[in-house]
């Protein structure tokens, strides 16, 4: 099954349930609290993975690596190598 | 296990207008190999470069001798990752496969081909330390990262990052880093099954990988920007990368 199949499946297992828990008829209802509560939850659990996200994303700006070192030992290789292929004869 | 029982690996470098990169791409690949005591070939694919980088090839060719750098061209209105990778597989001796890619978020093999002296000896090792089938570069994790990327492009890589694990939840931490290392049998296989183009493909073929039951393994890579501007990341990358993303989602 595609990611998109999973989704979609997902959605469409949790959707129902949420449906007939939330939308009862009146002779299946749940305690109206439960009900008020179950309500919103969709609106509730999408602002809840907003948050996660943006604040996944921040970390990992905020930790994402800087490679100082690296580019450094990269000008010296530049270095060594242009040298060493010039004394080989290479023709840049 | 190539002939004589020793690992051996090929390097493919597709190319275009490479000229000024290619030796020093070349002269690092051998002397890391030299250092780490691994047998190597370097197979240069070019695309009709204008600005001759098929002849710096060739002089690097007798520098090191023609059993180490093995030069092929295409011209090929068709020419893509995909394409230029079956070429240079026939012509691959070794029983690793090296891919590098150069900058993403341009034209998919041009200019920033980046830095691989962290790479090499690290990537056989950990190959070897867990006997993987793939060994992928990543930018996100460990002492990997970048450099010379401003505020504004790293967040660009990582809400797409992000975006990428939630959809796909691919195994790897970076699809769209540069730097991969496949078993022969595990590229040929994948490379019959994935059809996308461009960078998109190297996305799906870790995704697939895992669908295959392959053992990803990754090590951190330094992904250094040497051109003098950096790479643009603009409205068209981000857009086609977002097309490429949900194809892959609705069809892996």
């Amino acid at each position: 099954m595609t990611k998109l199949g999973q989704w979609l499946c997902g959605l469409v297992l949790l959707g129902s349930a949420w449906a007939a828990l939330a939308l009862a008829p009146p002779g299946l209802r749940l305690p109206a609290p439960c009900r008020q509560a179950l309500l919103p939850l969709p609106v509730y659990l999408l602002v809840a993975f907003g948050c996660y996200s943006l604040a996944t994303v921040g970390y990992r700006l905020a930790t994402f690596n800087d490679c100082e070192e690296a580019a450094a030992e990269l000008q010296e290789h530049i270095s060594a190598a242009r040298a060493d292929l010039s004394r080989r004869g290479l023709r840049f | 296990m190539a002939a004589g029982g020793a690992d051996k690996f090929s390097v493919l470098l597709p190319t275009y207008n490479e000229r000024e990169n290619l030796p020093l791409v070349v002269w690092l690949l051998a002397r890391t190999f030299r250092d780490s005591g691994n047998n190597f070939e370097i197979i240069i694919i070019d695309d009709g470069s204008p600005d001759g980088t098929q002849e710096i090839a060739e002089q690097l060719e007798k520098i090191y001798g023609s059993d180490k750098i093995v030069m092929r061209e295409i011209i090929s209105v068709l020419f893509s990752s995909g394409t230029a990778y079956i070429h240079g597989m026939k012509h691959a001796t070794g029983n690793f496969i090296v891919i590098m890619d150069a900058d993403l978020s341009h034209h998919y093999f041009h200019t920033n081909i980046p830095p691989v002296f962290l790479i090499k000896p690290i990537a056989y090792r950990k190959q070897k330390e867990g006997n993987f089938d793939i060994v992928s570069g990543t930018r996100y994790k460990g002492n990997g990262g970048v450099y010379g990327w401003d505020l504004k492009r790293k967040l660009i890589s990582r809400g797409a990052n992000f975006l990428t694990q939630v959809l796909l939840r691919p195994g790897a931490s970076d699809l769209t880093g540069s730097f991969r290392l496949y078993r022969k049998e595990v590229l040929q296989k994948l490379m019959e099954k994935c059809v996308s183009k461009g960078y998109v493909f190297q996305m799906e073929m870790i995704v697939r990988a895992r669908q295959l039951g392959y053992t990803i393994g990754e090590v951190p890579i330094s992904f250094v920007d040497r051109v003098y501007g950096e790479s643009k990341l603009g409205g068209n990358e981000i857009v086609s990368f977002l097309k490429g993303l949900l194809t892959l989602f609705a069809t892996t």
